[in-house]
């Protein structure tokens, strides 16, 4: 099991436990995470999954801050932009990511 | 006061891929609809969010665009003559004393409907808007998504943000009148056609209009009236005087009053059971991304699969003193009607 925190805005803690394969956006919305909408039902098309990797993770695996162009074009419709934002439908779990957190923006839309 | 209501058979609320097989479905069963929805044209989140993208779980079409299935869904809805009502917003919805059901339009179009089919997908879908406090004040006096009227621009200190086709075409559209006009963008690419990106440099070249980069803020001004807008590059912060904000940040969707209108939810999700896809009020059906119960896949043909079975409960309620047999298309004579 692959174990990954979900931290909201307000600093709440939501540990949620995904399988490799899964999207993190996926795990979140399994494990209803607040603040995960994903109003396209992952197919890259809305930006309301945002979320930030969280430094330590970044610096760990500085892969998981690799955007595709098309993730780069649908980050415009989102908040607050930062270097290490992410898509959350555009992540696959893998068992190397047990441990991670990322960091749900204020709001998505 | 109010206008006298529309009066119909089935009001479908919402016109997107599960909304148009609804009146498909429903008009196979022998019973009429009127569609309403709040966007300016029929298919919905596939028309509006991802027109051209390609979608490969529609049975026997092995790649499709959400444009192209919207076509094809509006043609196989001819042969009932559905009638659209665009640009609408269902706000509110009362049991009538004669078992009809009375729906309200934000813009004060009315219905009288025998069933309500819900086919809103997640919701209304409307303009993104981005997290800055007070932004609520300064909506349609100072901020605004779309461009109505451009004589309210003229004369105006504008700031446009976004990076894709509408963003630089009102920029490039509304900078001879203003009195000054920045785009104000969170990279140097942009998702907008590429001439567009070509005439806009042109433009900020020949000092026609001035091109920032950098992320909303902070909101300027009081009384509904913007002075200017806060936006930062990463750690460096700056000022634009702002008398019109312009903000292009897509679409999201909200479900809004609809869930309001007393059927048992779920996670903002209408309960239905799924043997008819009514909902805890009898005459009120929910399909397609709205609804929920157990295993619920949101995938288009499910909603379509949903639309066909809410048809055979729908037509009963509508029709309740007719003897009502289930008839494949094939042997339809009215799917066949010439369009």
């Amino acid at each position: 099991m692959i174990k990954i925190t979900f931290i909201g805005p307000d600093g709440k803690k939501h540990e949620t436990e995904a399988q490799e394969g899964m999207t993190l956006m996926e795990v979140a919305l399994k494990n209803m995470v607040p603040g995960i909408e994903a109003d396209c039902g992952g197919a890259c098309a809305c930006a309301t999954c945002h979320v930030y990797v969280d430094a330590d993770w970044v610096a760990k695996k500085p892969q998981l801050t690799q955007r595709s162009e098309t993730e780069e074009d649908m980050l415009d419709f989102a908040f607050d932009v930062r270097d290490n934002s992410r898509l959350s439908c555009q992540i696959k779990v893998t068992d190397d990511m047990d441990g991670l957190i990322v960091h749900v923006p204020e709001q998505q839309g | 006061m109010s206008n006298a209501p529309v009066t119909c058979e089935a009001l479908i609320i919402g016109a997107g891929p599960a909304g148009l097989f609804a009146a498909f479905q429903l008009g196979m069963a022998g019973v009429s609809s009127h569609l309403v929805d709040v966007l300016p044209h029929a298919g919905g989140q596939c028309a509006e969010l991802y027109p051209q993208k390609p979608i490969y779980d529609i049975p026997a079409h092995p790649r499709i665009t959400g444009a192209e299935l919207t076509d094809r869904l509006l043609e196989q809805t001819r042969p009932f003559s559905p009638l659209f009502h665009f640009n609408e917003r269902a706000t509110s919805l009362r049991k009538l004393d004669n078992g009809r059901f009375g729906v309200e339009m934000d813009s004060g179009l009315a219905f009288e409907a025998a069933v309500v089919v819900i086919a809103a997908g997640g919701g209304a879908i409307q303009p993104k808007k981005p997290p800055l406090r007070g932004i609520e004040d300064y909506e349609g006096t100072s901020i605004f998504y779309a461009v109505k009227d451009k004589a309210a621009f003229a004369g105006e200190h504008i700031v446009v943000a976004g990076g894709g086709d509408s963003a630089l075409d009102w920029a490039m559209e509304l900078a001879p009148e203003a009195k000054s006009l920045t785009l104000l963008h969170r990279r140097e690419q942009f998702r907008a056609a590429p001439a567009s990106v070509r005439r806009m440099r042109q433009m900020v070249e020949a000092g026609r209009m001035d091109f920032r980069l950098g992320q909303l803020r902070q909101l300027i001004g009081e009384n509904g009236q913007l002075r200017a807008v806060r936006a930062a590059n990463g750690r460096e912060s700056f000022e634009i005087p702002a008398t019109r904000l312009l903000l292009f940040f897509g679409l999201t969707n909200k479900m809004g009053p609809l869930a309001q209108w007393g059927m048992e939810m779920q996670g903002g999700l209408i309960i239905v059971n799924t043997a008819d896809f009514e909902t805890s009020i009898p005459g009120i059906f929910a399909i397609g991304d709205a609804c929920v119960y157990p295993g619920k896949l949101k995938l288009i043909l499910s909603g379509f699969h949903e639309a066909a079975l809410m048809a055979q409960k729908a037509c009963r309620r509508v029709h309740p003193d007719e003897h009502h047999t289930f008839v494949h298309s094939t042997s339809s004579r009215l799917a066949h009607k010439p369009s």
